[in-house]
């Protein structure tokens, strides 16, 4: 009987020891994978890190004739897309949110939910063929000759001697900065929308109902109370939406216009860090200075998202500390 | 117990997967495998498909561009290398490596302008490079109507269009216009990817292609089977003699005949602005690079017996894709280069003696 029991409680020990070891080996996988790639990336890229030093960083120049490599055009292509698609996605995620936990009718919630959603689930490359055979033709003979049409007067910056950025005019092409910013806002729309509306659930009905028993209007409520009260969140949930939309290649290929140039106004094709790599890898020969550049350029992706989703968290940890 | 029974049968079916992966490893070992250039990718797929249909070896060949596939021939993990542009004598030499020729193409210079029969405009290339330099923005310049008396243009911004990846095409369109254009050769100069100051990226021959039929006013170099497949317009080229030259495969052919080959100890003679009357500026062959030392002798025996079998009998695939073949001289050229190729000391083609 004894020599039963005591073997059933070795049985048991070892099983509850070999759990433990599996778990430790299954998160320990993601962490040593995580600290692989980085290394890799680095080390593959240190080539062009120590030939071109920190000036890889801010030179403008792509010229695989004379094996001339700077980041910034990539850089400022990946960050002010991501901006365009931010500046339209954040207002129109936060109204779709707002709308479905706030003043939907309840019948309509679940379908129009699933609808938003339904758009994350789309392929980007169904995005970047939309957005190539469809909204660029639109964009390019419609929408960008308006916009120039209509704020072709702003001078540009930083000033009319020294021409860098000239807001809506040049050759309304069709693809290019604004189309990829405009590609990429439809797809952190869900992203955006429906991690917003799980922070807006997470605002205390008892503030909400204080506020209209004090006669506010829906507007003050939004403003006053529901904002305040998960300000961190909800920029959290944009941050999310930020970290997906900088590192999407497939979509952005097609419409950013691929022109390894700094973009000098909303219609000029540009490059995103993603798209440079996604062209030009599979002709970059082995050893050679360009393959070790686009590694340069993955590891400053890799840093920058692992930035952003570093931000996301703290902020979404404040604001959940704060409600 | 039970743990070793389990082990045992864990065992044996790790074997069956082994024995099952290896028995797929050996039946593509009879396979000739090639990669590299996508330019020639249609032209390899058919002739194979051919080959393979009349009872030869068959051939995998993967369109992964032209670098890539002399990196994977360097490597030893293909065959044969395909690359557009020509590998130099020093870089074979370091890699044992042995080059030559398989067929000839051409690339076309399509616009679409509303209102304007693209087939009927002229264009030169030092006119062409300054539309890429983003010297000439408008389709109403003044030296584009010039050329064009009688064809009214539109007031419309210029949009070009170029290869976004790296490829072959670029590789021959730049080093046309470097030729004929001195400021893009100081400027953007050539290469398979080259820092163009003005346009717009496509991915691939048939990206670019999208891209000129969906841009009003864009301009963009393809290869010309796809002008020809999809109907596009093509402009009309002067060639070095003055002459202007619509894009036809009679015209590619004069301009291959016109190559210095003889002199060509490389086998790679440019065919790029070439002199004659009827010749069309921008042509250029296509090369395969296979290993002096192959590691299977048997398969680089059939490679060779591949593309003897190709040039005798696929004429058909090379016209109907809009290719050209090379000249038979050059073929028994390269044919003698073959013999370079040994294994035990002979070589390995039937045809070397």
């Amino acid at each position: 009987m004894s020599s039963v029991a005591f073997e059933n409680s070795r049985r048991f020990h070892f099983g509850e020891a070999l759990f433990r070891t599996l778990l430790y080996v299954s998160a320990g996988v993601v962490i040593v994978t995580l600290s692989a790639i980085l290394l890799i990336l680095y080390l593959s890229g240190q080539h062009a890190f120590q030939h071109f030093g920190p000036a890889f960083l801010w030179l403008d120049q792509w010229d695989p004739v004379r094996d001339l490599y700077g980041a910034a055009a990539p850089i400022v292509g990946t960050l002010a897309s991501s901006a365009i698609a931010l500046l339209i996605a954040w207002p129109l995620g936060f109204g779709i949110a707002y709308f479905l936990t706030e003043t939907c009718p309840r019948p309509l919630r679940t379908p129009l939910g699933v609808a938003v959603e339904l758009l994350a689930a789309i392929p980007s490359i169904v995005y970047g063929m939309w957005g190539f055979f469809v909204l660029a033709p639109v964009m390019g003979e419609s929408i960008e000759p308006w916009l120039a049409s209509t704020f072709g007067w702003l001078p540009p910056l930083p000033s009319e001697d020294n021409p860098l950025w000239w807001w809506f005019q040049g050759a309304p092409v069709g693809v290019g900065l604004l189309t990829s910013g405009v590609v990429l806002a439809i797809m952190i729309l869900p992203f955006i929308a429906a991690t917003t509306r799980d922070v807006l659930l997470t605002t205390p009905q008892l503030l909400k109902d204080g506020g209209y028993a004090m006669g506010a209007t829906r507007w003050e409520v939004v403003t006053g109370i529901v904002i305040p009260a998960v300000r961190g969140s909800l920029f959290g949930a944009v941050f999310l939406g930020l970290g997906r939309a900088l590192g999407e290649t497939m979509a952005v290929t097609f419409v950013i216009g691929n022109a390894n140039r700094m973009p000098d106004s909303f219609f000029a094709p540009t490059a995103s860090i993603s798209s440079i790599v996604a062209n030009t890898f599979p002709e970059a020969d082995a050893g050679s200075m360009k393959l070790a550049a686009l590694f340069a350029l993955g590891f400053i992706l890799f840093v920058v998202s692992f930035v952003v989703l570093a931000l996301a968290r703290l902020l979404l940890r404040q604001g959940r500390m704060a409600a | 117990m039970k743990s070793t029974s389990m082990l045992r049968r864990a065992a044996l079916c790790a074997f069956a997967a082994i024995a099952t992966l290896a028995s797929v490893g050996a039946a593509a070992a009879d396979e000739i495998t090639g990669a590299g250039s996508t330019f020639a990718q249609p032209i390899y797929t058919r002739w194979a498909e051919a080959y393979a249909a009349q009872g030869g070896d068959s051939l995998n060949y993967q369109g992964i561009g032209s670098g890539a596939g002399i990196t994977q021939v360097i490597n030893r993990t293909v065959d044969f290398g395909a690359t557009d542009a020509s590998v130099t004598p020093d870089r074979q030499a370091a890699n044992h490596l042995m080059q030559f020729p398989t067929v000839i193409g051409a690339v076309v210079v399509s616009v679409n302008i509303p209102g304007v029969d693209g087939n009927s405009l002229k264009l030169t290339g030092a006119l062409i490079g300054d539309i890429y330099l983003g010297r000439v923005r408008m389709w109403n310049d003044r030296r584009i109507a010039a050329l064009n008396p009688g064809v009214t243009l539109p007031a419309l911004a210029i949009a070009p269009v170029y290869r976004a990846d790296a490829s072959g095409t670029t590789s021959i369109f730049t080093n046309y216009l470097s030729a004929v254009n001195l400021a893009f050769g100081t400027t953007t100069g050539a290469g398979s990817s080259v820092s163009w100051r003005a346009g717009v990226g496509a991915p691939g021959n048939a990206g670019v292609a999208g891209a000129i039929t969906n841009t009003r006013g864009a301009i963009g170099y393809v290869e010309y089977a796809y002008v020809a497949e999809n109907h596009m317009q093509a402009v009309q080229l002067q060639n070095r003699s003055g002459a202007w030259i619509r894009p036809t495969v009679e015209s590619f052919a004069a301009a291959a005949a016109q190559a210095p080959w003889a002199n060509s100890p490389n086998q790679d003679a440019s065919m790029i602005n070439t002199a004659g009357a009827t010749s069309w500026p921008i042509v250029a062959a296509t090369y395969v690079d296979v290993p002096t030392n192959p590691t299977d002798a048997g398969r680089a025996a059939k490679l060779f017996q591949f593309f003897d079998w190709a040039w005798k009998n696929g004429q058909s695939q090379v016209d109907a894709l809009h290719y050209i073949s090379l000249p038979a001289a050059v073929q028994n050229r390269a044919r003698q280069r073959w013999c370079a190729v040994q294994a035990n000391g002979r070589p390995v083609f039937s045809g070397c003696h």
